[in-house]
């Protein structure tokens, strides 16, 4: 089985990975147990998640889904954000053998968490 | 930078006599084994040299060494022809582990669907299975016991000679994969009580899509191919010469280095296992005892294997992992799980299989490239941090 180029440059380069200690939301979602596990840390100023930060157990696309899920929505307001779609996020990385499209989900999932914890904040 | 392949026990490249046998008998001898001129007979000659061969390795007589296209359709054949036999003979129980590779463990499925019974013998966490095991699950109604020679993810060696002794003296009959024992480590079906007896090829430097089955005489089981005489009626279809001779010629050569090898890459892997241990949260599956010599298979807590091989590859490093992501399901290995593995453990597993080819300065450089890897992997992973923060508490 091969990735898209894409799909091995989010893999080998991720971006916005790391933690954040004064996240506005935080998301995790999956099971070790499974093999993957993401947690999403949004900052959201004016309704824009202005900074985004993953950490993320699995494979190699679930990595790769989680470094493209958070530049596709940085910068966006948190409707922008909810109207994510795991779709969007594999084909922007040209594709996901159909064995690993489950992780592109996982991703989604993070991001809504996220966004959910930080409404909950929000009151 | 040369690629370092460490996952022998995938498939081997081929040995420089291998490669010489095979491109030599393609292009000389290209007759027809049947066919009654003097071209034919020449390849009928060099598929006898081949059979003598084997035979020699496996201490038996060559009109007991059936070639097949590898090991699986030898495991295949074994286990399916076994279990046709005991039917007829109103026997229906079959009894393998819960370790062995997938062409015994699917064919043992597809033998339950068909009314079989089939008993999956459980190991310890070394992975491995008893001959007193074997003896307590033995009754009337069992035709065939089929215990791997030794394990294609952690190295286990079983204890085949007793385990054949069992067999022998309650009268049922005893098959091993010997997949990945044959050609690295010493197989004697005489003196180990084996009845049949699988190997593939290309797991010790010969060529890919070729092995054999051993098949005891007296042990009647029936035809796999019919419409020839090639392989005795058994398997019928024009040999494939050139891979049968290379074969051979690898498993003569793979026999005859094999002390030193076995030495030598023991001492290899040693180092490498040492070496993994060192890191935290890090453990070596299988037997450091009862272990093909050339085989490492570790757990990282806190990543997954995929990521791990992938970073590795990107190092140039070749291995493999028994996580659910290269497994092709949602499940790990299941031989990680049966030796005790929680999933998420199992997930971060990686075997290192080393072979011929592999020098000390590669795994000099395979211990200096794991722990940055490591390290990157669960600097990111989510799972990681929980076991910091449970540790730190």
């Amino acid at each position: 089985m091969e990735y898209s180029d894409k799909v091995m440059d989010h893999f080998m380069n991720p971006r916005n990975v790391g933690k954040m200690d004064d996240a506005d939301g935080v998301g995790e979602v999956g099971n070790p147990k499974c093999g993957d596990i993401m947690k999403v840390y949004i900052k959201v100023k004016d309704n824009v998640i202005y900074d985004i930060k993953f950490n993320t157990f699995g494979c190699a696309s679930a990595i790769a889904t989680s470094s493209m899920a958070t530049e596709l929505i940085k910068g966006k307001t948190i409707e922008e954000a909810l109207e994510l779609t795991n779709k969007a996020v594999a084909e922007a990385l040209d594709g996901l053998p159909p064995v690993k499209m489950h992780c592109s989900v996982l991703a989604e999932e993070a991001i809504k968490a996220a966004i959910d914890d930080y409404k909950s904040k929000q009151g | 930078m040369n690629k370092i392949y460490m996952d022998n026990a995938a498939t081997t490249a081929l040995s420089e006599k291998a490669l010489d046998a095979v491109i030599t008998k393609t292009k000389e001898v290209y007759g027809n084994p049947s066919s009654m001129h003097t071209i034919g007979h020449e390849s009928a000659h060099v598929l006898v040299d081949a059979r003598n061969m084997v035979a020699e390795v496996l201490n038996c007589s060559p009109d007991e060494v059936y070639f097949t296209s590898g090991g699986s359709e030898a495991d295949n054949w074994a286990l399916k022809a076994a279990a046709a036999y005991g039917k007829a003979k109103g026997k229906t129980h079959l009894i393998t582990t819960t370790i062995e590779h997938h062409a015994i463990l699917h064919t043992m499925k597809e033998l339950e669907k068909q009314g079989f019974t089939v008993t999956y013998l459980p190991v310890d966490s070394e992975g491995l299975v008893t001959a007193k095991q074997v003896e307590e699950a033995i009754t009337d109604e069992t035709i065939l016991v089929s215990v791997m020679f030794a394990n294609n993810e952690i190295g286990t060696v079983e204890p085949i000679k007793e385990i054949g002794a069992v067999c022998h003296e309650k009268k049922v009959w005893f098959h091993t994969d010997a997949v990945q024992a044959l050609g690295h480590i010493k197989v004697d079906v005489q003196e180990m009580n084996i009845d049949m007896l699988s190997a593939s090829g290309h797991k010790f430097n010969g060529p890919k899509g070729v092995g054999l089955l051993y098949i005891k005489k007296g042990i009647r089981i029936g035809n796999l191919i019919e419409g020839g005489a090639q392989e005795r009626g058994k398997r019928a279809g024009t040999e494939n010469v050139p891979g049968i001779y290379g074969m051979a010629v690898a498993l003569k050569d793979s026999v005859e280095i094999m002390d030193e090898e076995n030495a030598r890459l023991t001492k290899l892997c040693g180092k490498i296992m040492d070496s993994i241990l060192t890191l935290p949260h890090t453990r070596i599956n299988g037997s450091r005892t009862n272990r093909l010599p050339g085989n490492v298979n570790a757990c990282f807590e806190g990543i997954e294997g995929e990521s791990l091989l992938m970073l590795l590859d990107a190092a140039g490093i070749c291995g493999s992992s028994g996580s659910a992501c290269t497994s092709g399901s949602l499940d790990p290995s299941h031989v990680l799980l049966a030796i005790g593995l929680p999933h998420e453990i199992a997930h971060g597993s990686l075997r290192l299989s080393l072979g011929r080819f592999n020098t000390e300065e590669e795994v000099d450089y395979v211990i200096k490239t794991i722990p940055g890897i490591v390290e990157r992997l669960r600097d990111m992973s989510p799972v990681w941090e929980d076991i910091m923060e449970e540790e730190n508490k």
